[in-house]
């Protein structure tokens, strides 16, 4: 699935150095007279090479966090993603390690190479959660984990003299992991989505979805997109972010559809006509996790790193950064300039409202 | 010369015939979280559609809810023996957020199953005594959890002495062979443990032939039974016609031995233990029950060591035997006289230790 106009998306390319505001919903142009005696090639076009080499050269962050109850495959579909051991738990399924009584935050770095482009990934698992008996506020440390990196992001910002690039630890993407029961959402579910998704983008995704059959799944995942609707539950790629028409069509089919995504991971290979496939061999069948007629792995990945990983990026900061920063620098607002977050002689900040944040 | 023949040898003849006109009780109850697959299982098992009218509630009305228990009744006939089955659900269990105490309706049911029997029985009338105990809890484990969840774990230690657990792992399709393997094996070490008592299948008779004792101890390895559930018949690749659950890589069938466990369940829970389990449950799990409440009766503030000991079979006829049964009106009157006596002993013993406390600081002011 290609983007179509990628015009638009590179010069936020380049908002690893400047953040740039979000380009304006495409207009329709006046067409601008085309001067029919052009004596020759200008070369504007070269502008998409030379962002493409500077990116490959700087390279670029990605963090993803996995929040679900313990043994739905969360860190083996992260390592089936992005194809390497990038999850902190070895792939060996008998692992020996303790719920821990409270949730625990385990962020875990890579970097990732692939055709000349680094990509620093990291890794935020969330063991814990959703394991107790009482699993009331559990989310708090993940909410409060997820603050904190758009704090670290503002004080770097904020600073006098600040770094060319800042390091960007803010979750980019969440994967939220619903057990496959078949029947609907379960209430913590619904309690964490609704509490996490005007803080971070949430998608979720059906984990194990091999013991579901076709008619089980599309009826789970009827259920789930309603009732997600009906209690205002906004996960990504949200509504009210859509630029133009275009991303509506696409995005509309990808809500409508195709999520929350019935995955199934794996990190053995089997041996199907004459093909080494990853996937889960059972007595009655071969489960292959990137054959579209067994799973919908393929189209999470797809979404998540071939089309929307840019888009992550951006409304993680043009979006959630921004209402995090508004409402932090309006309530230092309210103190005399000088005192505050960051003890610096700050200007009395101005009534109206930020833009952006709306 | 010749035997005589005295003819006792048709009294299993007799015991049959009877207890094929009497018709069977039996009493089961299904515990676990929801969407593991146990209606599906219990239709599968007993060929019956208990479960047609349900209707479960959605995420946000389960907020709120609290603990259920719902009965549904079924009889079954088969080869001219009735079945009266009681099939006890507990929707709801494990679903809140906050599942803090969530066992304890189901324990305070089936306690109170049985005192409705103790009623009967020192009752004046007991010719028929309806019996409403349950015999047997087939509790659901996920498969997608890594062995016994701490809810498992607080559910099971609650009700372990009070009713026949058979453990069973839901869903079990989702597993490959391996995973099957260490989590059932990981679900044995927790069961032990933690100290919960499961019930037990008893050992076959020596004089067994070798295959049945193969077959036998096969089945014992295999618990907790890992299981898959349906109702619906699917073609496998074509051929015959088998009850299961059709994938785009394969079909599940719930009768193939090598798929899941469900012909070993079926065989032990239905064909071979019905009435072992209504046993255990009257002589072992009810006759405990029984001991404890009346010896609470009988010696106030006194804890007996019946009811802390680890159930066995042996231990069972240890318990000291039961007082005479009285008449309904008596039994309160002396149920109250002793709880007048206990609150008075407690408020003397209250007094003594004040006077001593007193006197103690009396004592330590003085030096």
């Amino acid at each position: 699935m290609s983007k179509g106009l990628p015009e638009t998306r590179t010069d936020a390319a380049m908002s690893e150095l400047v953040p740039e505001p979000r380009p304006k919903p495409a207009v329709p142009m006046k067409p601008v007279s085309i001067n029919p005696n052009l004596l020759g090639y200008i070369g504007i076009d070269t502008i998409i090479e030379q962002m493409r080499k500077k990116t490959m050269k700087t390279g670029f962050d990605f963090n993803i966090m996995v929040v679900g109850q313990s043994g739905l495959g969360k860190s083996t579909l992260v390592n089936t993603l992005f194809k390497s051991q990038v999850s902190r738990k070895a792939s060996s399924w008998n692992r020996e390690e303790k719920i821990p009584k409270t949730v625990e935050i385990k962020a875990i770095g890579h970097v990732i190479e692939e055709g000349g482009v680094k990509m620093k990934l990291t890794v935020i698992d969330t063991p814990g959660f959703g394991d107790q008996i009482n699993n009331e506020n559990c989310w708090e440390p993940i909410e409060k984990y997820i603050n904190e990196q758009y704090e670290k992001f503002l004080k770097e910002e904020v600073n006098i003299a600040r770094k060319k690039r800042i390091p960007d630890t803010r979750v980019h993407c969440c994967l939220y992991f619903i057990s496959p029961t078949g029947h609907s959402l379960r209430p913590l579910d619904l309690e964490f989505m609704k509490h996490l998704s005007k803080v971070v983008n949430i998608i979720p995704v059906i984990a194990k979805a091999d013991t579901m059959t076709l008619e089980e799944k599309s009826e789970f995942k009827q259920r789930v997109r309603k009732e997600l609707e009906v209690n205002g539950i906004e996960f990504y790629p949200q509504k009210e972010f859509d630029e133009d028409l275009e991303d509506k069509t696409e995005n509309d089919k990808i809500r409508q559809e195709s999520m929350p995504f019935a995955v199934v991971g794996s990190d053995k290979e089997y041996q199907v006509n004459g093909k080494r496939v990853l996937g889960r061999k059972t007595p009655w069948g071969i489960i292959e996790v990137e054959n579209l007629n067994h799973c919908e792995f393929a189209l999470l990945r797809d979404f998540v790193i071939r089309t929307h990983l840019q888009d992550l990026k951006e409304v993680t900061h043009n979006i959630h950064y921004e209402t995090y920063r508004a409402k932090r620098l309006n309530d230092n607002g309210g103190l005399p300039p000088g005192e505050g977050l960051l003890g610096i002689v700050l200007p009395p900040v101005p009534a109206t409202p930020c833009p952006t944040a709306e | 010369m010749d035997k005589e023949y005295v003819g006792f040898a048709a009294l299993p003849n007799q015991l049959h015939r009877k207890s094929v006109k009497k018709g069977f009780d039996f009493t089961l109850m299904v515990a676990g979280e929801s969407g593991l697959g146990k209606s599906t299982l219990i239709n599968s098992l007993f060929l019956t559609n208990l479960y047609e009218d349900r209707q479960v509630p959605e995420a946000r009305a389960r907020l709120t809810q609290t603990l259920t228990i719902e009965r549904r009744g079924v009889e079954i006939e088969e080869g001219g023996v009735k079945v009266k089955l009681t099939l006890v659900d507990t929707p709801g269990f494990g679903d809140s957020v906050d599942c803090s105490g969530c066992w304890l309706p189901v324990v305070r049911f089936i306690e109170e199953q049985f005192e409705q029997y103790l009623r009967d029985e020192s009752g004046l009338n007991r010719k028929n005594i309806q019996d409403s105990r349950v015999h047997c809890c087939l509790y659901f484990i996920s498969p997608f959890g890594r062995g016994l969840r701490p809810l498992d774990v607080a559910f099971l230690r609650a009700v372990h002495e009070k009713v026949n657990i058979i453990p069973v792992i839901g869903k079990a399709d989702a597993l490959m062979p391996k995973e099957t393997q260490a989590l059932k094996q990981k679900i044995r070490e927790q069961l032990q443990e933690e100290e919960i008592n499961i019930y037990q299948f008893p050992d076959c008779d020596s004089d067994e032939d070798e295959d049945f004792k193969r077959q036998d101890a096969e089945m014992k390895e295999s618990i907790p039974f890992a299981v898959v559930g349906s109702c619906e018949v699917v073609r496998d690749g074509g051929t015959r016609p088998v009850r299961g659950r059709c994938y785009s890589w394969g079909t599940v069938e719930v009768e193939n031995p090598h798929h899941c466990d469900f012909l070993n369940l079926r065989r032990m829970l239905v064909q071979t233990h019905l009435q072992d389990l209504k046993e255990v449950t009257h002589d072992l799990l009810y006759e405990g029950y029984r001991a404890r409440c009346l010896q609470s009766l009988a010696r106030p503030g006194a804890r007996d060591r019946a009811s802390r000991s680890k159930l066995s079979r042996q231990s069972a006829t240890e318990i000291p035997l039961p007082m005479l049964p009285l008449a309904d009106t008596e039994k309160l009157i002396r149920e109250k006289d002793e709880e007048l006596r206990r609150m008075q002993e407690m408020l003397e013993k209250m007094q003594a230790q004040m006077q001593q406390n007193q006197a103690q600081g009396e004592q330590s002011d003085a030096l």
